[in-house]
């Protein structure tokens, strides 16, 4: 209100010495305001009713790009992370049955090999038995043959010392008793 | 030479009669405002025409001043602010075109006419007052009475609320002027040195080297002033039109 003249008036002195300061020439005014006022319709119209929706519109679209941008690529994330669980479950998965494989495998050669040993180990002790069942049959045979040395020596023994044979009877009796059987 | 003065001499170009006794005429003030409705037109649909997804330079532009100034609203007055968006962006646009088309040499600055800038400002005011009056009716005296004060000095507070708001238009609108006009007194003063100067012959010359380069320094200088001023006009509108909206402080 009541500004335009104020200032006018205020600035008065200015206008004295400087003979007719442009801006205070009110002779201008009425052109000024009136093209002032066009322009500036003009221009309010052109911002408020093209620039700003049209603005508005490219901001929007802008943001909700952005937005549909995002959600696609916070679904791929998702995608990708299921695809590392997918593929880490499997990989457990493989690891359990590689290890239950292993068990089972080291268990079947462990009984295979126990198995391989006892055979071994049956034949050993029958061979073992077998030789001393040998051995002691050598060793009868042996003794028999002993036996019967003795008696033949003894007798020859005999014959020497005093010329006279023994019976076989006698001399077998006498060496049964050194022998002690 | 001519005087610092001359260079906001109206003259007219295209008379066009009268109405009453008052003169009416295009004159070069009226084009260089018809110029900076064409440049913001072109600035802000030539650029924006292609609506892209990525902005290209022109478009980032029209861009980067399109939020510079909702920023500017939603900031000293809210959300309910943007309602007046349009008028503050082309407050915003009017007055840095001006300006800035004003620095080129041999045109003319709207604004460092004290009529243009009091038009200015009065819009603001106006629209203050006719919206502040629609949305709180006697609510809107608020204004004038700030809370926490005590009684007795409350009628001395309220008379100077008063005083300082119908002030505003005058500072709001001497404020834009004195500055446009000063600088551009300036520059010319200094750019009449130069010529003044280079007349003398050789010794004036290397005495004409020093305003030169305050020339080209004052040139930066009101470059930043062109800005600053187109900003502190729009700014200082948000502020009152905040007043409008939230009269209560």
């Amino acid at each position: 209100m009541a500004d335009p003249t104020h200032a006018t008036t205020q600035a008065k002195p200015a206008s004295e010495h400087g003979g007719g300061f442009p801006p205070f020439n009110a002779d201008t005014f009425a052109s000024q305001m009136l093209w002032f006022a066009l322009c500036f319709v003009a221009i309010y119209l052109l911002i408020a009713r093209v620039a700003i929706p049209r603005m508005s519109g490219i901001l929007s679209t802008r943001r909700a790009k952005i937005d549909a941008d995002f959600a696609e690529a916070t679904r791929m994330k998702g995608d990708a992370d299921a695809a590392v669980a997918a593929h880490e479950k499997a990989l457990v998965d493989a690891r359990a049955r590689a290890h239950a494989m292993a068990v089972s495998t080291r268990e079947r050669l462990a009984a295979e090999s126990e198995a391989h040993r006892k055979s071994v180990e049956d034949e050993l002790n029958r061979r073992l038995a077998e030789s001393d069942k040998a051995i002691a049959a050598s060793k009868a045979d042996a003794m028999t043959n002993v036996h019967g040395i003795a008696v033949e020596t003894a007798g020859a023994i005999v014959n020497r010392l005093i010329g006279t044979t023994p019976s076989d009877k006698a001399v077998k009796s006498a060496v049964d008793e050194v022998l002690g059987r | 030479m001519a005087d610092p003065i001359s260079q906001f001499e109206i003259i007219d170009l295209v008379p066009l009669g009268k109405i009453g006794n008052v003169e009416i005429s295009f004159t070069n003030s009226a084009l260089f405002m018809v110029v900076a409705v064409c440049i913001t037109a072109f600035l802000l649909l030539g650029a924006t025409a292609g609506r892209q997804i990525v902005p290209g330079r022109l478009q980032s532009s029209a861009e980067v001043v399109h939020e510079f100034v909702a920023n500017m609203i939603r900031s000293t007055a809210g959300e309910e602010g943007l309602r007046f968006f349009p008028l503050v962006f082309s407050l915003f646009m009017f007055i840095l075109i001006a300006n800035v088309v004003g620095l080129i040499p041999y045109s003319f600055t709207v604004t460092s006419h004290i009529v243009v800038t009091a038009s200015l400002a009065l819009i603001v005011f106006f629209t203050v007052l006719v919206y502040g009056f629609w949305k709180h009716r006697f609510g809107f005296f608020r204004l004038f009475v700030p809370q926490g004060i005590p009684g007795y000095i409350l009628p001395f507070v309220v008379l100077i609320e008063i005083v300082s708001f119908l002030s505003r238009p005058i500072s709001h609108s001497v404020r834009l002027f004195a500055n446009m006009l000063a600088g551009h007194i300036t520059l010319k003063v200094f750019a009449s040195f130069v010529g003044g100067l280079g007349a003398l012959g050789v010794i004036g010359w290397a005495g004409a080297v020093l305003p030169l380069g305050m020339v080209v320094a004052i040139t930066a200088l009101e470059l930043l002033v062109a800005f600053l001023q187109a900003y502190v006009f729009t700014l200082l509108t948000c502020i009152y039109l905040n007043d409008a909206l939230h009269p209560g402080h």
